[in-house]
């Protein structure tokens, strides 16, 4: 709904004119004068993007390669910013050092009245994933996360939906206190290392973001052998990339524009399939209301 | 078999084998021993280093619960060497309960230390019987599969957790068996190199033993005088040997000669005695006989026949005499006293025989005044002895006459260069009628007997294609 709205805007505006030219006029140079204003602002913009661990963030290169692309296409330079955890990224976007972040879909919806959705990546065809349980290959027992009770369990990251709120949902659902069912829990602040902590035996079950563990099954298969999928939660909006609801227009527009077109060029295609994405959508709001249900429960507990 | 019957030839190289081998099994167990303590103490100082790394970040991650940044600290510290495998590193909490280790899947987060085994139970104790110890430590029992060091974690001088690390043991093997290896071959080479000269040094040993050993079986089998027995002399044991042995043989020689030389002149005084009772028994009757026979010519009639019985009688009566008259030697003490002369003429007598065989005769009468010894006698027996020599000399061969006077001695010495004379044939050489004489084999009894008669001795010696006769009489001076 929030992403179709400066659509609309745009549309209502064009109508005013027709309607008074007085108003037309004066507007139009007020918009000059605006339009001037941001191109000298903007010659000397910089866009910062956040980026967290809902991707793989540990390949350098690709985000080097992705950067310049972005730059390219922007005619401004990119820069892309990472942070140990999802509310650092968070409080460096809402206190207005980033222009955009790729966060989860858990810390947008805790944060809606001031963000809004620049894009929704697009996963197997579609902007959803899902939440993954995983245990060390070795145990062939465990059928559901109660099953490990009085275990060592590892989460991602206390602001990621699919590492840390859903797991802790599901336990709730079926009337378990999370903080007391397993012997010991621990953030290891990545997805990729929740894989890791599983697969090294570290923790004895962890909840990870599917699409970071399908990924990491095509690019580092030995890492994800040493992991049994265990079940999968229902589907999820994508982790989106956000930006604050006070952007210049013309920024997100051009944010927005370089994003979608991704897909219909070359280096594009390329860079998303390092990415393994086919895309970014406009996304919907409408795809995160499942991750705001889980926030209602997790919220009613506390 | 025996060590003793084991010839020294290998005893010796078999010694030098094994003087090596203790050599080496007490350089090995020193090295090892050596090797041990320093990578113990090599060990220590890396665990005391990872644990001064570890001792800013690891706390501060316990402190604040956090367990993966714990085990990436602990897996960054696993990783600085390569044999990682072999180090175990484990975070206990102040109960004694696996925070964090390296290996998680054998030692579990939250387990306790002691549930894995008696080993780590041992070491779980170890680390809570001194909690208030705060400096590392090393911690070893016997048999164990690791080394352990005992690291306190400090915040702020209070001791969070501990970190253990476990080194196997295993990581030692391949430093002693290097240290085996190298001693081994070292041994080897030097075992190679001087086994020859054990073998050489025992042959040097065993040479002169063996040699003796064949020498001392030869003895009392045959005469001394054909035991050759080239023994090194010298001052060392076995050249002292060499000496005795040598010294011994003179000394039997010396003694075998003396016995069979007064066994030869008691047998011929016996002979001599015999000769003499029986030569005067014969020569009484044969002196009555003769006379008897002679008056019985002289005053009867007797027929032709007659006659010539009586005279063969006589003459056989008379061959009887000469052949006793010789037995009965007699040294006839009034002949004139000796004179050169006497020597010169025997000489004399020679030259025809000499001529006739071309023998070279060399001749030395040192002679020159009288001598107070009868010269019949002594004529006699220079006579016998150069005619002996002569005849026993193959034609070109060399006859050595000598006669001198010293020290109160006549020296006379006869030497040919005839056949050897046996051994056996030395012992009789000298008795009347002996199977082997030439002639009437009287020649050497009545010089033996003059010589005894003048008291004085002889001596023959018989020995590699020479002949020797020597006659040593004593000179009295005149009263």
């Amino acid at each position: 709904m929030m992403s179709t709205a400066p659509c609309r805007g745009m549309s209502g505006s064009k109508r005013k004119m027709t309607n008074s030219r007085k108003t037309v006029t004066g507007f139009l140079f007020l918009a000059c004068l605006l339009l001037a204003g941001n191109l000298l602002a903007d010659a000397a913009k910089t866009y910062r993007i956040g980026l967290t661990a809902v991707i793989l963030t540990d390949q350098t290169s690709f985000l080097k390669e992705w950067q310049d692309y972005l730059s390219d296409r922007l005619q401004h330079p990119v820069q892309f910013v990472q942070r140990q955890t999802y509310q650092e990224v968070t409080e460096l976007l809402l206190s207005g050092d980033l222009d955009a972040a790729w966060t989860c879909g858990y810390p947008y919806v805790r944060h809606r009245d001031q963000l809004k959705l620049l894009g929704v990546p697009l996963f197997n065809g579609a902007p959803l994933y899902r939440s993954y349980l995983i245990v060390p290959a070795t145990d062939t027992s465990t059928r559901a996360i109660t099953d490990l009770k009085r275990k060592v369990f590892a989460y991602s990251d206390p602001d990621s939906n699919s590492g840390f709120l859903y797991p802790q949902v599901s336990l709730i659902r079926e009337g378990i206190e999370p903080r007391h069912f397993f012997s010991k829990s621990f953030f290891t602040w990545a997805h990729r290392d929740v894989v890791k902590a599983v697969a090294d035996g570290v923790a004895q079950g962890g909840a990870v973001d599917g699409y970071v563990w399908e990924t990491l099954s095509r690019h580092e298969p030995a890492l994800t052998a040493g992991t049994r999928l265990v079940s999968q939660s229902p589907l999820f909006g994508f982790p989106p990339l956000v930006v604050r609801k006070d952007i210049p227009p013309q920024h997100f527009y051009a944010l927005k524009n370089a994003l979608l077109k991704m897909s219909s060029d070359t280096e594009g295609r390329r860079l998303l399939q390092r990415l393994n994405l086919d895309g970014f959508s406009e996304g919907e709001d409408a795809l995160f209301d499942g991750v705001a249900e889980s926030v209602r429960i997790l919220d009613g507990i506390e | 078999m025996k060590i003793g019957d084991i010839s020294y030839r290998l005893k010796v190289p078999l010694m030098f084998t094994l003087v090596i081998l203790i050599t080496a099994s007490v350089v090995t167990l020193a090295l090892t021993w050596r090797a041990y303590e320093e990578l113990r103490e090599e060990v220590f100082n890396n665990a005391v280093e990872i644990g001064s790394v570890l001792s800013n970040s690891l706390p501060n991650t316990m402190l604040h619960d956090d367990l993966w940044g714990a085990y990436r600290l602990v897996q960054a510290a696993e990783g600085w060497s390569g044999e990682t495998s072999s180090r175990l590193l484990v975070v206990l909490d102040r109960d004694g309960r696996i925070y964090v280790s390296n290996s998680p899947k054998e030692l579990a987060v939250t387990t306790p230390l002691r549930v894995h085994g008696a080993e780590l139970a041992r070491v779980e104790a170890e680390v809570l019987r001194l909690t208030g110890n705060l400096n590392p430590r090393p911690y070893e029992y016997p048999n164990d599969r690791r080394l352990y060091v005992i690291l306190p974690m400090l915040s702020d001088g209070v001791a969070i957790g501990t970190l253990v690390i476990g080194y196997d043991r295993a990581l030692f093997w391949p430093r002693f068996a290097d240290i085996v290896e190298r001693v081994v071959l070292s041994a080897l080479l030097v075992t190679v190199l001087l086994l020859p000269l054990g073998w050489y040094l025992g042959n040097r040993m065993v040479k002169p033993l063996g040699h003796l050993a064949r020498c001392m079986s030869k003895v009392g089998r045959g005469s001394t005088e054909e035991i050759v027995c080239d023994l090194r002399q010298g001052k060392d044991e076995i050249g002292q040997l060499g000496i005795s042995f040598q010294q011994m043989l003179r000394e039997l020689d010396e003694k075998e000669r003396l016995e069979s030389g007064m066994l030869a002149s008691e047998r011929l005084a016996a002979v001599g005695r015999l000769a003499a009772g029986v030569a005067h028994e014969i020569n009484n009757p044969l002196g009555g006989m003769l006379n008897a026979l002679n008056t019985f010519r002289r005053y009867s009639e007797t027929d032709e026949l007659g006659r010539e019985t009586f005279d063969l009688i006589e003459r056989g009566l008379q061959q009887i005499r000469e052949t006793v008259s010789a037995l009965l030697v007699e040294a006839n003490p009034r002949s004139h006293s000796l004179s050169p002369k006497d020597i010169n003429d025997v000489r004399m007598l020679l030259l025809a025989d000499v001529s006739r065989k071309q023998i070279s005769l060399v001749w030395h009468n040192r002679l020159n005044a009288e001598i107070a010894l009868p010269s019949t006698p002594i004529r006699q027996v220079l006579i016998n002895l150069s005619l002996n020599a002569v005849q026993a000399s193959p034609d070109g061969g060399a006859v050595h006459c000598s006669v001198d006077s010293q020290q109160g001695l006549l020296r006379i010495c006869v030497i040919n260069d005839g056949p050897t004379i046996s051994r056996e044939r030395l012992l009789s050489l000298f008795e009347p009628f002996s199977e082997n004489a030439t002639g009437n084999g009287l020649g050497l009894w009545v010089t033996y007997q003059l010589v005894h008669q003048l008291e004085g001795n002889i001596e023959v010696k018989s020995r590699d294609g020479k002949t020797q006769f020597a006659v040593e009489l004593p000179i009295k001076e005149p009263q």
